[in-house]
């Protein structure tokens, strides 16, 4: 099957599942990438300050592309999706929208780069697996952001295994720091690699492989990486917050939207 | 009609090099006319790049100033990917003039990406950061003329 455009579509079941797949790729991307650019001016140094923003701005641009999909689908216009609803509606997972660290990123910000680390990375292995198997997607307009978003992908992968492998092979502190923010990521990944409740029908509609198979795909991209660094492999996962594909999650996300939507919201009708 | 619009575009340049058009980036996908309307499609460099809606203006503005028609509808497309293998050969040199190395060609993601520099042609280079000023630029160094110099990233399907 395939669905070429939106006026295809064969049923609301279709719709419903496409729709669903599409909030939680936008919100994961659009909620990290804000995260991320918290980071700006606060990294460990001028070159990485240079590297993540580029990393976030690519991914915002990623987030962008797929509330472009869900206009296109009626579902409102694209700076709404982003900026205008409420956090209960949000589908996220709630490991991408926990805070950086203690502080604010304007006053005493004391965050920590080793979750940054890891967050970012295995995010991104975990997104790498899945626009690898949204390359195939039934939904073709899908399909070929994927393509596109694929090769963007390949850079930041780059960037983030160099980080990761270095820090927890680095001993003393690095070491230690590493290994908490593992354990702290792996506790909520398990809302990473999730599809929510409508996991069963997107598979059905081919839209994009089952988690089951995701996940082993994840922890087999990983492999290499935790058996060079000698983690103990496959890393056990877990969701302890809730899951942000049923619109669950924590304050840590009001605070975030009443920030960075706090210029959309002062005239929502306004052309940036 | 569609030739004389190529050559419009040619002077449409992207706004964070000014030497190179979107023709030469190979950024045009195609030019038609429906109806009365001149439908242009476009495919971004990088998806989150800032100079997108610049460059649709910019399209706009060539076009109504070189046909005096505002009946000209610019699109992104992602079908086919924008790969650095689309800039021609003349965008290459052009590139070069402003001080950014092209990218490798046929790049797959496997093999290492050897760059030369763009004032003194040296392989004697290192690279700073992956990562440049903008999404598709990196940081090198030339340790032959001592100039520090960009390269334009390599985006591939293989990749």
């Amino acid at each position: 099957m395939k669905v070429n455009s939106p006026s295809d579509i064969p049923n609301p079941d279709y719709k419903k599942a496409l729709l669903s797949l599409l909030y939680q790729l936008a919100d994961d991307d659009f909620i990290i990438a804000y995260r991320g650019s918290e980071w700006l001016g606060l990294a460990p140094h001028i070159e990485e300050d240079v590297a993540f923003s580029s990393i976030n701005q690519d991914t915002m641009g990623h987030a962008t592309m797929f509330y472009q999909l869900l206009e296109d689908l009626g579902e409102g216009d694209q700076d709404y999706l982003a900026h205008g609803r409420k956090a209960a509606e949000r589908k996220n997972a709630i490991l991408l929208e926990e805070v950086n660290g203690p502080g604010h990123y304007l006053k005493e910000p004391d965050y920590d780069w080793a979750y940054a680390v890891v967050r970012h990375y295995f995010y991104t292995v975990a997104k790498k697996v899945k626009i690898d198997s949204l390359k195939n997607s039934s939904y073709e307009p899908l399909a070929e952001m994927a393509i596109k978003m694929n090769t963007e992908l390949y850079y930041h992968l780059l960037h983030w295994k160099t980080w990761f492998i270095q820090l927890v092979n680095a001993g003393g502190e690095a070491t230690s720091r590493m290994n908490n923010a593992i354990e702290r990521v792996l506790n909520e990944f398990k809302g990473v690699l999730t599809l929510g409740p409508l996991g069963k029908e997107m598979t059905l509609m081919a839209l994009i492989e089952g988690e089951e198979n995701l996940t082993k795909r994840w922890e087999l991209a990983l492999q290499p990486v935790f058996q060079s660094t000698s983690l103990s492999f496959p890393p056990k996962v877990d969701m302890k917050k809730g899951n942000g594909r049923n619109g669950e999650h924590t304050t840590d996300l009001d605070t975030a939207l009443e920030t960075l939507s706090e210029v959309y919201n002062s005239n929502p009708a306004a052309t940036w | 009609m569609t030739q004389h619009i190529w050559n419009i575009l040619h002077s449409v340049k992207d706004p964070e090099i000014d030497s190179v058009s979107i023709v030469d980036l190979g950024m045009v996908n195609s030019i038609k006319q429906v109806e009365d309307t001149i439908v242009i499609e476009l495919l971004p460099t990088f998806m989150g790049c800032p100079a997108l809606d610049i460059i649709k203006g910019n399209v706009k503005k060539a076009c109504k100033e070189e046909l005096g028609t505002d009946l000209v509808e610019v699109n992104f497309v992602y079908s086919p990917p924008w790969t650095s293998d689309r800039l021609t050969e003349g965008g290459r040199d052009r590139l070069k003039e402003f001080g950014i190395a092209p990218p490798p060609k046929n790049f797959t993601g496997e093999e290492d990406w050897q760059i030369q520099c763009p004032y003194c042609d040296s392989p004697y280079t290192s690279m700073e950061n992956l990562f440049g000023p903008t999404a598709c630029r990196s940081i090198l160094y030339c340790k032959q003329c001592k100039n520090p110099f960009e390269a334009m990233k390599p985006i591939s399907t293989m990749m």
